[in-house]
Parts: structure tokens; sequence; C-alpha cells
């Protein structure tokens, strides 16, 4: 009988893992890209003195991508040499820190991006099972979780027009059995869907040729198949992720940094400051809930907590109600921003550019109540997993815990 | 070399498996019953645990069968089971899966590299050496692959500084730049720990350093404590920058349009001969850069700061040979180049960064002279951001070397 019961949960354990951990953060910005999280999660921490620090790992060159965690992994994606031309994937044990493995590959795209960016930008997701990480140069690389390789796709050695000198961003996303890329540039821009087991092509579609750095998000509909929302400048577009196959269009003028969110039946996006778009269950084209236009966000995308909708305004946090857009409260923050905050336990957590990490308490109003240092530029959203955080800087990657 | 590696592993297995059915017939005379059972089992796992999961021809055709990955996802079902196959090598077989390295093809070498990665983090997890002496004699063969010879520097030397500025002591030409890349910045730390004390062996040094470096960040530095020490670096030269030009312009460029409109240069080019541009009848005029890096700044060379215009720029380059070169633009703008008439590049790009090398693109040069045109077009956008008009052009081989014309004074 006892066997029985662990031949059971073993094979439960089998299921967990090809799904997808619920305790897993192995998306850009975490799970349903919706940066939210209930840890318990330190105010502060000191990366000198190591109060909170459980450990810090140095990374083989540089890179702005956000970490992911999946099963007992930290994952991150980084790049070196004198044109950045060295990818590499790097896995860490959650618990102590230590290396698991590490694999590096040769860019065959494009490989030059403004000084604040990297070829490592795109985030790597994972689907529990496999792990894709996705560069400026429009490489993507699919590994499992032992670091073994699945398989390896230049997509720009494919269609050598794409790329964008200023570096490319947009992370993958995963829809079912299909990796998702948005490639927005002004020469070969399209989107893709690949297999996820074969890295072979499935679709293609052109896209604007318009830079932009938004990323895909995938969602399930009610007959079981995958819908991928792409945000470009001209408008939001949800295509069938099997075909590729348009489904409906929102014409607007959108931004192209921030990436959609999808919460419930409702999208919140970057048009006109904030749009928040209601799906039908006819899976036809949405209708406009509202629109905000102080809700402008540059570089980090939406939050929401219920009825809070939290965006970072240049260095202005700025809190609305998610049903109606009207504007609550907004605090000024110091610095310059490209990674979008985490929400935890009622606190947001902000890092600058420039290494300055403050803690904003969350409610009827917003406060400051913590903000330090770090020394490190950080331009990714972190990843949390029960009460850790983890972060990493162009260097290290970080893990914030109490002792 | 791989075959002759191949054959001799298939003779050394061809031999202990005769010794095996020797010691075996001999011993099923002696024995009883019981003990020819136990001793065919010890044979049998003997066998099983000294042969190695994939042997020698097998990894050949492994290789094989990656390096014929092709775009889009083209044979990637046989690859990756080729990939499975090939991770279960042992760590004394790296060589062979080294030697099947082709870096044209730029898709399986990274496949080939994650294998040999696997294969030797996988032995070290298990307490296992690196085969290191083979490995040192792959690396010595300058002939073997760039990129394979990288990967076995780099399980050579993780954790083996002394054993790194041994081999980077003699690596300041590797065909290799990576490899190339770290001999120039241990060999600027050795010119520049005597910069005090010995300046002149220092200058000497540096000079030398410089003459193997590649890298714009390297050359950069280079050149910077050379001027420091009083010497004197000629980076046009260096970098092969084609700085003296015949241009023309502006022509229309609104909305974009006039970069697939082929104005009279397309077709002709006289250089005497007046033609109508966007303004009016326009001639070539002759300019050549002062700028370190081959710069021209359209916007300040041109009578005024055009927007929506097109320039082209016309050179001859004198070759003392048939031979296929690099030519290596950076420019901001929407381009064209044609070498000889023929077009060879075509990049319809607007201010989304630049950089030295930013695009390249080969040609065959013939001998004698050569045609050179260039179309920069400039678009209409106002950001403060999106005005620069320029561009620069150098000739090189494919390790970026110079290549230089037989008339450059």
């Amino acid at each position: 009988m006892k066997s029985l019961q662990i031949i059971f949960a073993v094979v439960c354990l089998q299921f967990v893992n090809v799904n997808g951990n619920a305790a897993d953060w192995a998306d850009f910005r975490g799970p349903n890209g919706n940066p939210v999280h209930n840890g318990n999660l330190p105010l502060s921490w000191d990366v000198q003195g190591k109060k909170n620090v459980a450990w810090k790992a140095s990374l083989p060159g540089r890179g702005v991508s956000s970490p992911i965690a999946v099963g007992n992994l930290v994952v991150v994606t980084s790049s070196a040499g004198a044109n950045q031309q060295k990818l590499y994937v790097v896995a860490f044990d959650q618990q102590t820190g230590k290396q698991r493995w590490r694999r590096s590959f040769w860019a065959t795209g494009r490989t030059y991006t403004h000084p604040t960016s990297s070829n490592a930008a795109p985030t790597p997701v994972s689907d529990g099972e496999y792990i894709y990480a996705f560069y400026s140069s429009n490489d993507l690389v699919c590994l499992d979780l032992d670091g073994n390789l699945m398989w390896f796709r230049g997509l720009a050695h494919d269609y050598p027009k794409a790329g964008n000198d200023v570096g490319m961003a947009s992370s993958p996303a995963i829809a079912g059995d299909v990796v998702v890329v948005q490639i927005e540039n002004q020469g070969d821009s399209f989107a893709s869907g690949i297999d996820r087991q074969t890295g072979e092509e499935l679709w293609r579609v052109p896209r604007d040729p318009r830079a932009n750095w938004s990323s895909p998000v995938a969602y399930q509909i009610n007959d079981g198949s995958f819908t991928v929302l792409l945000q470009s400048p001209t408008g939001l577009n949800a295509v069938d992720a099997k075909t590729g196959n348009e489904r409906w269009t929102k014409e607007m003028s959108c931004g192209n940094i921030t990436s959609p969110l999808k919460v419930g039946q409702s999208i919140y996006f970057g048009a006109g400051g904030t749009t928040r778009l209601k799906l039908n269950p006819k899976g036809t084209t949405p209708e406009v809930v509202w629109n905000a236009n102080r809700l402008t966000a540059n570089a980090a995308s939406p939050i929401v907590d219920g009825e809070n909708l939290y965006i970072l305004s240049g260095s202005i946090i700025k809190s609305a109600d998610s049903n109606t857009g009207d504007l609550n409260w907004q605090v000024r923050l110091k610095g310059r921003f490209w990674a979008t905050p985490i929400l935890s336990n009622g606190h947001l957590y902000f890092f600058n550019q420039d290494g300055l990490v403050q803690v904003v308490k969350v409610g009827e109003t917003g406060e400051v109540v913590e903000e330090f240092e770090i020394g490190e530029p950080v331009l990714g959203t972190p990843a949390a997993v029960g009460n850790a955080l983890f972060f990493r800087s162009d260097k290290h990657l970080f893990k914030i815990s109490r002792p | 070399m791989q075959n002759r590696i191949g054959s001799t592993i298939q003779l050394l297995d061809y031999f202990a498996s005769r010794l095996i059915v020797i010691c075996y017939g001999r011993f099923w005379v002696r024995y009883s019953f019981k003990t020819k059972i136990l001793f065919s089992m010890c044979c049998l796992i003997a066998i099983a645990v000294s042969a190695p999961a994939v042997n020698g021809a097998e990894i050949e055709n492994l290789t094989k069968t990656i390096n014929a990955i092709g775009s889009k996802g083209l044979g990637h079902v046989k690859a990756r089971q080729a990939v499975a196959e090939l991770t279960k090598c042992d760590a004394d077989q790296i060589v062979l899966i080294l030697e099947g390295f082709d870096s044209s093809n730029k898709l399986a070498v990274n496949w080939l590299r994650a294998v040999v990665d696997t294969v030797l983090e996988n032995a070290l997890q298990r307490g296992e050496e690196i085969p290191l002496d083979s490995l040192m004699e792959f690396l010595d063969d300058t002939d073997n692959d760039a990129n394979a010879r990288r990967v076995a520097y780099e399980w050579i030397t993780d954790g083996n500084p002394a054993l790194r500025d041994r081999i980077l002591k003699t690596a300041l030409g590797d065909p290799s730049l990576e490899i190339r890349r770290e001999a120039i910045e241990n060999a600027v730390s050795r010119a520049l720990s005597i910069k005090e004390e010995a300046a002149p062996e220092a200058l000497k040094q540096l000079k030398l350093t410089l003459s193997s470096a590649r890298d714009l960040d390297q050359i950069d530095q280079i050149t910077e404590e050379i001027e420091s020490l009083g010497g004197e670096v000629d980076l046009p030269t260096h970098f092969g920058f084609l700085v003296t030009w015949n241009l023309i312009g502006p022509f229309d460029n609104s909305g974009t349009k006039g970069f697939d409109i082929a104005y009279p240069p397309e077709s002709v080019i006289d250089l005497q001969d007046a033609v109508e541009g966007k303004l009016g009848n326009i001639r070539w005029f002759e300019h050549s850069s002062e700028d370190r890096y081959g710069m021209l700044d359209l916007n300040t060379i041109m009578p005024e700061k055009y927007k929506g215009a097109i320039a082209y720029a016309h050179t001859t380059f004198e070759s003392g040979k048939k031979q296929v070169v690099d030519l290596r633009l950076g420019c901001v703008n929407g381009n064209k180049i044609w070498v000889n008439g023929k077009l060879i590049t075509s990049n319809h790009v607007y201010h989304a960064n630049t950089s030295i090398d930013q695009y390249i693109a080969r040609a065959t040069l013939n001998e004698g002279t050569n045609e050179i045109l260039v179309k920069i077009a400039q678009n209409e956008q106002e950001e403060s951001w999106a005005q620069r008009w320029q561009f620069q052009l150098r000739i090189c081989d494919e390790f970026g070397t110079a290549i230089l014309p037989t008339d450059r004074r």
C-alpha cells in the first residue's frame, strides 16, 4: 500500500512538473504577467553587510533580463564578448546559490545594443519542462531543466534583416505547445509561433516595420485553445497561438515598450495612457471599458491587484481604481526605471537604473517606507518564490530572504 | 585527424574483443558449469562497463546529422536525437566531437557546443577528469575550427589561470578572435606593468599588440596608451577606412520613398556632369575625412543640413589581386552599397543606433580599379536623436584585418 502511495506521489509530482509548478515564477513579470506575490519578503537588505542576503552569485558577462524560478532552479541569461556575441544560460540552485549548470552559445544575429541594454535583454520563460532563452540577437535556445539542449534556433539567421541595433527586448511567451516570439523592427518584422518540442516554425506573420519592445502575452480561452496578445504602436492584436491567424484587432496608438496585462476577462495596456478592455465571450473585438490618459507608463508594465491598478509613469508611481481608471494617489520616486516593480504583501518593490531600491507601502495612500542602495543597476523585474526574492543586477544574482 | 582517431579506436576495440574471446575460451575448457556461468556474467558486465556508449564512427555520423541543420527548424528532429546520443559520450571522446565542428554552419556549431559542455560538465560532476592532454593537442592545431578550439581553450583554462597565461603568451595572432582578445588583454597588462620604469619597451610592446588587435574597445585602449607614451597611431590605416570620396546630393527622400528610386548615380557616374537633385542641379565634389574612424558627417559636409534627402558617395579602390573582402559599414541612416555596379547590401533602417562594422557585406574585388558607390538616406524624423546623417566604410578580411588599396598614401 505504501509503495502504491509513493508511486502515486511520484506520478503527481511528474504531472506538476510537466505542467508548470504553481510556485514557479517562470515568465516575464511572473505568473500571468502580473507580478503580484504574497510571500513574506524582507522590506530591506544590505548587500554589503549581507543582512537578509541569502546568497549572491557572479554571472558571466552582463545582462538586463529578469531571472526566472522553476523547480528548484533560478535561471538567468547574460551575454559577453567584444560585441556581446557570447550568450549564456545559467542555472543556480535556489537554496544554495550554487551553479547547477551553464550553457553558452554564439549569437547568429545582430548583437549591437544601446550601452544601457544588453544582448541578454529578453527574459527567459519555462513551462516547467523546458526553458526557452531568447536574446536581442534573436537567438532562441531550448534546454531541459538539467541543461540538456533540446534545440537552438537563429531567427535572424533565417531572416537576416531582423534586428534593432538599439537592442531588442521582447520576451517570449508559451501558449500551450507553442513558443511565441515578437520580433518587430525596421527590417524583417514579424511574430512567429514555434513548436516547443522541436523548434520548428509553425507560423510567421508580418508585423509593422517599426521598432517595438513589447512582449507577447498568452492566455487560454474556453475552447481550450490559446490566444496571444501582440501590442505594437498601431494597436493590439489577438492571434490564434497555433496558426497565427488574427482573432481580433483593436486599432489604437499604443506604447512600444510596455506589455499588455490580462487579468480575468480584462486587458490593461498602454494606449492613450492606459486602456482597459473587456473580453467578450464570443471572442470578437473587445470593448473599451475605460481609458485614462493620466496613466501613461514609460517602460514598466501595469500591475493589477484586485481593484487597484499600479502604473509607473516616469518616476511617479500612480495607483488607480482598476474598475474606473480614476487616480487614487501618486508618489514621486527617485531615478529612472526600466524594471516593472513587484507587489508583495502590500508593498511595491522598485529597482531603479542606478541601483536604488525603494519600497512603497500601498493602501489608501502610498508611502516610501524603505530606500537603500545595492550598488549595481537593475533593469529586470525580480522573481519571487515563497519568502524569497531573486533579482539580478548587471553582473550578479541575489537571493533575498530572512535568515 | 578525425578518421585517424576513429580508426585507432576501432582497432583497439577489435583487439580488446579478441582478448576476451581467447580468455573466455580457455576458461570454458577448465572449470565447472557454475564457475562458467559466473565468469560469463562477469565478462558481460566488463564489456558493458568498458565499452563507450557511442563509438568513433557513430560520433562522426551523429555530428554529420547535426551539421545538416538548416533554416526554420529543418533537421531539428534528427538533430535532437543526435544530441541525446552524443551526450552519452565519455569525456575522453570529446575531441571527436570537437572535430565535428564546422563553423560555416552557425546554427549547428551551437548545438555541438552544448553537447561538449554537457558531456564535460557531467563528467566533472561524476568526479572524472577532463582530458586535458588531448584538448591541449587539439587547441595547439590552429587548422582546427576556431570555435571548437575556443571551447577546448575554455575547458583547459577553467580554474587554471597559470595555464591560461601560458597559452595566451603565444596567442596574439590566434585565428580564434575570442582567444586573441584575451591574449591582447594580457599583453596590454604586461606592457602597462613596465610603463613607468621602461617606457620605450612598453611602447614597443603596445605597438606590437595593436597590430594584432581587432576589437574596437581594445584598439581604443591601446591607442590611448601609445599616445600617452608619445607614440603615434594611424587609426584609419589600422582599420582600413576609405577616407577620400566624391559626394553628390541632395536627392529627394520625402516619405523615405527615395530609398528605392534609382537616381542617376546608380546608372552612370560622371564626376563632371551636373544632374537634377531635390533642390536643383547638383554636382559631385571631393571630400576627405579627417576623422580617426573615417566618419563622413554629411550634415557638415553638404551645403545644408537636409532632411528627407539622399546623398551618394563614390570612390575607387586599387586592388593588387582579385580577392574576396568584407565591406564594413557604420551608418545610422538607410544605406546601400554597390561594388563594381553590383548591389552588395541594402538596409532601410533609420536612427536605430550605429557603430563601426554595423553592416558587414562580402564582395569580390577585381585586380586593378574597383568602383564603390554608397547611398546614404536621411529621413524626416524631428527628434533630437534622429538628426545624424553620416557613414564610415572600411575594407578588411573576415577577421577584421585592414585590406589597403595599393595606391594608399
